[in-house]
């Protein structure tokens, strides 16, 4: 009987490999062609697929012999890069079975991410599965995999909180500003200087349908340039007292060395204001907003040290999502585990014959039961009739089954193809 | 007790403690739950009033056993209609409980039957009586909503985010939720008020006796009155409305509970 692909995962990330190791053995997408022709000239390789971002680099692979195909993706690696094997080999992991698809479900879902919860990189791997769909490096077993691990990501995003809190400077601003003002539409802010930032918030801010816009800079022109951009109005350094009247939002990030807003600027701002609330972001280091200003009533000042620890806890918040996130990979996990243990070819034989044999049965009773002027005699020959036919039936299809080992990556695409001819999966709900 | 009253308490209890899981556990269901509770015990609650009104031919407002219960059916009244606007959903952790508290107390306060003198009947007092009650629940919940202000308030000015600052709403939502209902108690404080004067001098010839009561009052009248004018021509919103607000409550209180101890 023939063995089927196993699935091994062999990379290193963020976690096990300091980035002068991971600059090294990352591949750009023009290269991947490259490496998957390579890659599956090997006798070991039935599937295989490239996945590399700047935090990791990992090779997933269907295999029928493990440790010869791990032997073959170091090799590669260490001719590929002219890297040699010690620079690279303690780094490395390898996962396989239950253990490998935990983990791909948990890179795709952002569970593993530097940055727990950080959208980008299921986008990264459907582009990887693209590239080796393109080259037909992926079939029965990667394929299966790769949708299930969207969806498995999909329903993390969903279900859990872990993309909600902010975990950017400029995130983190307009989540306070949201708790100030409600709605940010229509909310007039002005940025004070120039910076990316600061520019970035007031991007997010924008975004949010904040405004009009307002931008002071030292060098009007620079003040111009940037306005232009966001579609506000430049106004002189020297005005920026009179626009706290205006504005309700302030970001400022200058090279000052000393406050360029002070508490006296704020006489009589408030009831001008009529009160309504003011926030000031301070981006800029050294200050340029000085922080007595947070005692004035209805104002609130914040700082970079103020947002980032606001950013700290929004992080401890994700990492409390991400352990729900954990539980739906794990269920994931289970399942995919169910139909890839289908796939061997004894227990699909099994399965084929007795959904046959519970058509037969039930066919018979349905026949029997109208025949009632048949003898014990017919019956008995009905009986062997039916059973001698699906016996005959399965015949070919049994053989066939049983000898497909001798194509390579082969037989669990024909093990697929049966379960689906037949429809055997139907009390498994593995899609 | 009644035993519409005792589902009425019974609903209230556990709305509360379905509000009080919501803010904890961030749950939707658990706060469709409460809702739905506390939907049920105000349909109750209304029935209960309702009954009584019609045997006695006056809100029951006669002790401080009805008084409470009325006062409670008022706020859970006033808070759901106020729902269908604002769905300021972690408000109903700090209603609920005030109309359980607000039941729980009438219901072991003694209950004597009061012999009505017919004066105290009459369209008049069902004005004077209606509006007042309705005027103190919206107050109350301005109150309640002062109070989220301040906390959210406080969490922002000191940096200090956690479990509040995530389940608060804004500023901005809290401050103008507490507007409404200033604006909407004031008219009625105000015609609660007048027609009590008017009632007054029906039954004692007189407007205006100046008894603790009335005095009272007036202070409450006049603080509302300061408060809503300070925000409508001054502009003042925010903490120092928030703070009035809770101010204008507690004179309130103190009026309400010694129109039956003083």
């Amino acid at each position: 009987m023939v063995e089927k692909s196993e699935i091994v995962v062999v990379g290193l990330n963020h976690k096990t490999a300091p980035v002068e190791v991971r600059e090294r053995l990352a591949f750009s997408s023009e290269d991947t062609p490259e490496v998957l022709e390579t890659m599956r000239q090997d006798q070991c390789v039935d599937e295989i697929m490239l996945f590399s971002t700047c935090n990791r680099v990992e090779f997933l692979l269907a295999t029928k012999d493990i440790p010869e195909a791990v032997e073959a993706v170091k090799d590669f690696l260490a001719d590929f890069k002219k890297t040699p094997r010690q620079v690279f080999e303690d780094a490395l992991y390898v996962y396989d079975g239950d253990e490998a698809v935990l983990h791909i479900f948990r890179v795709a879902s952002s569970l593993d991410s530097m940055m727990i919860g950080e959208p980008q990189i299921l986008g990264q791997i459907k582009e990887a599965y693209q590239q080796a769909s393109d080259h037909g490096t992926c079939a029965v077993v990667l394929n299966r995999l790769m949708h299930r691990s969207f969806s498995v990501a999909k329903r993390v995003r969903t279900e859990t909180g872990i993309g909600d809190h902010a975990v950017s400077i400029s995130y983190a601003a307009v989540e306070l500003g949201r708790k100030i003002f409600g709605e940010l539409e229509g909310k007039a802010v002005l940025l004070i200087g120039a910076g990316e930032m600061a520019e970035l918030a007031v991007e997010n801010l924008v975004t949010n349908r904040a405004q009009p816009i307002f931008v002071a800079n030292r060098t009007f022109e620079r003040g111009l340039e940037i306005a232009e951009r966001f579609r506000g109005t430049a106004i002189r350094f020297e005005e920026v007292p009179d626009y706290l009247n205006v504005v309700d939002i302030v970001i400022s990030s200058t090279g000052a060395s000393h406050y360029i807003l002070m508490r006296e600027d704020f006489k009589g701002v408030m009831r001008a204001r009529k009160n309504r609330p003011l926030f000031l972001i301070d981006i800029a280091v050294p200050r340029d907003i000085d922080p007595e200003i947070n005692r004035i009533s209805n104002v609130y000042v914040y700082d970079i040290d103020d947002l980032k620890s606001a950013i700290q806890e929004n992080m401890e918040e994700r990492q409390k999502e991400a352990l729900r996130g954990e539980r739906i990979v794990d269920e994931a996990v289970v399942q995919f585990r169910r139909w890839f243990q289908s796939l061997d070819v004894v227990p699909t034989i099994v399965a084929l014959r007795e959904k046959t044999e519970e058509i037969r049965q039930a066919e018979l009773k349905k026949t029997f039961a109208s025949l009632t002027s048949a003898s014990e005699q017919d019956r008995a020959a009905i009986e062997r009739l039916t059973a001698a036919l699906v016996k005959k039936i399965l015949h070919d299809p049994t053989l066939f089954l049983k000898q497909i080992g001798g194509y390579k990556d082969k037989n669990s695409l024909y093990v697929d193809i049966t379960r689906r001819l037949f429809n055997l999966d139907e009390r498994n709900n593995c899609e | 007790m009644n035993v519409f009253f005792a589902l009425t308490t019974a609903c209230y209890v556990a709305s509360s403690i379905g509000y009080q899981g919501y803010v904890l556990f961030q749950k939707r269901p658990i706060y469709k739950v409460a809702k739905i509770l506390l939907w049920v015990g105000f349909l109750c609650h209304t029935g209960v009033i309702a009954v009584q009104y019609f045997k006695a031919g006056h809100f029951p407002v006669q002790n401080l056993h009805e008084t409470l219960s009325t006062f409670g059916w008022a706020v859970v009244g006033v808070f759901l209609i106020l729902q269908l606007k604002f769905n300021l959903m972690v408000l109903g952790a700090l209603v609920a409980p005030l109309a359980t508290l607000a039941v729980v107390i009438a219901s072991i306060l003694p209950n004597p039957p009061i012999e009505i003198d017919p004066v105290f009947k009459g369209l008049w007092r069902t004005f004077h009586v209606g509006t007042l009650i309705l005027g103190n629940a919206a107050f109350a919940i301005a109150f309640l909503v002062a109070i989220l202000y301040l906390i959210q308030e406080k969490a922002i000015k000191d940096k200090k985010r956690g479990f509040f600052f995530r389940r608060l709403p804004s500023l901005q939502l809290l401050d103008s939720m507490g507007y409404s209902c200033l604006i909407a108690g004031f008219p009625m404080l105000t015609f609660g008020i007048i027609t009590g004067v008017i009632y007054a001098q029906m039954v004692t010839g007189r407007f205006w006796t100046w008894d603790q009561k009335e005095i009272l009052a007036g202070i409450t009248w006049l603080v509302y009155a300061a408060l809503l004018h300070q925000r409508l021509a001054v502009g003042w919103q925010g903490k120092r409305a928030a703070i009035m607000t809770i101010l204008g409550f507690a004179v309130l209180f103190l009026t309400f509970f010694l129109r039956f101890l003083g």
